[in-house]
């Protein structure tokens, strides 16, 4: 299957980038196992060592196991100062989970991220590919209740 | 020639090579520039930033060891700007950072602590946000303490560009970004080879061997132990330097006298088996020319490389000799050979090694090396070790009156002791072939060719009765690196190796630049230390393994000849294939003589 995955691109060092980012999209729990790297590794002649660096580096790449949906909410200063942190413990008791956490119902893992560019509608939080904006409590319980009906 | 530049460093004016950097021309001029990432050795990384300069036109500082020098430029290393600079860098590594200096490994060595003290540091001028995290003391050989580490990443410029072994990289971003294994998997479960080059240049006590020294004090003041112990060669050209003896100075005699001082039962010594493996790994090699062999044989003495080749070369392990090395020859020789002699029970004796190398502290625990019914080599202490045992019981060394070892396992030649220099197993080894296919000695022993410090040396030496005898020396991983890849092509393309016979070390330098050398192991140092094992050759009356008295004697009383089913059985040894992911075995790549 990882294979499979590496040989849509050439076996260059250029496309690790890319390859990593098709591999975590393509897994079911989001993330990039040992044994993808180890097959990585031999496609690109990228030492193991080197990926792991790579995949530590970005925050967007997981090498641990995560939920279905991906929370992601912005820790930059813009965000803060508008109330981020509440919107942080909202999120933690609500799913009952620590940053870098996955609730038990494997629904949703809970990451902080760097500015996602729309400081206009701080405080702000991806979920999956969607952004959400001026956030507030309630709304945060909102989007929440929804995206789980949607996975029922 | 050169083209050279003009430049000016705090007013001094020097015409400097135009390739060098600002921190290699000051220190060509014996200016000194304080740095803390930045090695001679190795590539410039530019981590920390300490070796800040101005430079006249630049509004900024420049960092000397990355910046180049260029005609004209005027650098001034010492003004109030950079003194601040430099100190709260200090200072912020300080906070982040494991202070226990008295009780560490690098204690009176730690390039930080020397920092600190000559740039005046405040150890307390910022709060301590250290986030302790766990130790990794998964390996036999290397403890990795990242509390310790202050990022300036030589370990892993060292593991990765030198040595191509891949263990270590850097994990994370930001403050929180530290050195790590794969997948954090740890040292034991890493490709790592246990040469122990990251302790070298590690400038703090964040990387540093097994400390093995407790269980030998036991042992010693055991009463119903025998206490038997071997130095390898370079042992005695490495101690003199870390008890105000002049660099380099050969001292087996004072060796002896401080190791019975400290209390061991018998002082034997690794050179004696030296000689043993020429006469094993001689024969084999000459098996092996005379029945026109095409794929070459390469010595198998290193275990750093003897690792390395079951990760990356194990399609090749039948090409490297069989026969163990000095220090495992020497623990299964403690356990038969010698208990026979002396009629003591094997069971009672402890065999402990002395070598300049972290990696034979894994060798010894090979499964594998228990042919004499017992771990075949108890312990193995590095020199650093051996350097605390030799505090820690109060001997003078510098002044301790020379003694003999005992006789035995002792006994050794000019051949034997070269074994601790690049280039030195291929030297002795030839000598001694030289032998065995014309029964006439090599007319000039000084094989100049395969000694100094080039990274991959070739000599083609005639041999009547043979013709071409080629060879390849390499040292440092990378170099094997090289050597095996040619090997692997010319057995695919035409069937045969550019070489008949080759000598890997995995240490830069040979042993004498060992994973386990006194702190301070640059290039420099070692080409200092290899040369002293050269003048001790030299200086031997007997510079032929196949002249070494005991040698013959073992022969004689227990082993039969060379290569007999006895010293089949006992001096060789068998190689694994090893993941490139995490070094476990995942099969047999030779197997054992029966």
């Amino acid at each position: 299957m990882y294979l499979e995955i590496c040989q849509k691109y050439a076996p260059e060092k250029d496309n690790l980038i890319y390859i990593l980012h098709d591999i975590q999209d393509t897994h079911p729990q989001h993330y990039i196992s040992e044994e993808a790297v180890q097959v990585v590794s031999e496609y690109l002649k990228v030492p193991p060592n080197h990926i792991f660096g790579v995949l530590t580096f970005y925050t967007m790449y997981s090498t641990k196991p995560r939920g279905k949906n991906i929370i992601r909410l912005c820790e930059s200063p813009p965000c803060y100062i508008k109330g981020s942190e509440n919107i942080l413990r909202k999120l933690k008791t609500q799913l009952g989970v620590e940053t870098g956490e996955t609730t038990k119902d494997g629904l949703f893992t809970l990451e902080l991220c760097a500015c996602l560019g729309v400081c206009g509608n701080a405080p702000v939080m991806m979920v999956n590919n969607d952004v959400y904006g001026d956030l507030t409590e309630e709304k945060v319980e909102d989007i929440l209740a929804r995206i789980a009906r949607g996975n029922q | 020639m050169a083209k050279t530049v003009n430049i000016w460093i705090d007013g001094q004016a020097l015409e400097v090579p135009d390739s060098m950097t600002i921190i290699e021309a000051a220190d060509k001029h014996g200016i000194y520039i304080p740095r803390l990432c930045y090695h001679p050795d190795l590539p410039p990384t530019a981590n920390c930033g300490v070796c800040v300069v101005e430079v006249a036109g630049n509004p900024a500082p420049k960092r000397a060891c990355c910046t180049p020098v260029m005609e004209g430029m005027k650098i001034t290393t010492n003004t109030k700007n950079l003194r601040s600079y430099r100190k709260t860098l200090v200072e912020m590594i300080l906070s982040n950072h494991d202070v226990t200096c008295p009780t560490c490994a690098a204690n009176n060595k730690c390039e930080l602590q020397t920092l600190a003290n000559n740039l005046n540091i405040d150890p307390d001028a910022l709060p301590n946000i250290l986030d302790k995290h766990p130790i990794d003391d998964s390996s036999l050989s290397i403890i990795r303490d990242v509390n310790k580490c202050i990022a300036c990443g030589r370990c892993i410029t060292v593991c990765n560009e030198v040595q191509t072994v891949y263990a270590l990289t850097v994990t994370d971003r930001g403050i929180d970004s530290h050195v790590d294994t794969a997948f954090s998997r740890g040292m034991a479960n890493s490709p790592c080879v246990n040469c122990g080059q990251c302790t070298v240049y590690c400038p703090t006590g964040a990387l540093r061997e097994r400390n093995d020294i407790d269980g030998v004090w036991e042992a010693i003041l055991d009463p119903d132990k025998h206490v038997i112990v071997q130095e390898a060669p370079s042992i005695r050209v490495s101690l003199g330097e870390e008890f105000g003896m002049p660099f380099g100075s050969v001292t087996p005699k004072k060796m002896y006298a401080a190791l019975r001082k400290i209390g061991f039962d018998s002082v034997m010594d690794t050179n004696f088996t030296a000689d043993l493996t020429i006469i094993e790994e001689g024969t084999e090699c000459v098996t092996k020319l005379k029945a026109g062999e095409k794929r070459p044989l390469i010595t198998s003495c290193s275990p750093g490389w003897i690792k390395f080749m079951e990760t990356y070369y194990p399609d090749l392990a039948d090409c490297v000799s069989t026969a163990k090395s000095p220090m495992s020859m020497f623990g299964v020789l403690s356990k038969t050979y010698y208990a026979q002699e002396q009629k003591i029970d094997p069971a009672k004796i402890v065999s402990v090694a002395i070598m300049p190398c972290t990696a034979k502290k894994f060798e010894a625990r090979r499964p594998e090396m228990r042919d004499s019914g017992f771990q075949d080599t108890d312990y193995v202490l590095t020199t650093r070790e051996l350097i605390r045992m030799i505090k820690e019981a109060g001997v003078d060394f510098a002044n301790i009156k020379e003694e003999e070892a005992d006789e035995g396992m002792s006994f050794y030649t000019g051949a034997g002791t070269i074994f601790g220099a690049t280039g030195g197993v291929m030297e002795a080894a030839i000598r001694s072939a030289y032998f065995l296919v014309t029964n006439t000695e090599l007319p000039d022993l000084d094989i100049k060719a395969v000694r100094g410090l080039q990274g991959v040396k070739e000599a083609t030496l005639n041999v009547p009765g043979f013709g071409d005898l080629r060879v390849a020396v390499a040292h440092g991983l990378s170099n094997a690196r090289y050597v095996m890849d040619r090997v692997r092509e010319g057995l695919a393309t035409k069937g045969e190796s550019p070489w008949h016979f080759i000598e890997i070390m995995a240490c830069p330098g040979g042993c004498v630049g060992g994973g386990g050398q006194p702190y301070g192991n640059d290039i420099a140092s070692r080409a200092r230390r290899g040369l002293s094992l050269y003048e001790e050759d030299r200086s031997l009356p007997v510079r032929l393994s196949h002249h070494n008295p005991e040698v013959t004697r073992i022969y004689e009383r227990f082993l039969g000849a060379p290569n007999s089913p006895l010293a089949l059985q006992l001096l060789h040894t068998h190689y694994f294939k090893r993941s490139v992911n995490d070094g476990q075995i995942t099969g047999e790549a030779t197997h054992k003589h029966h």
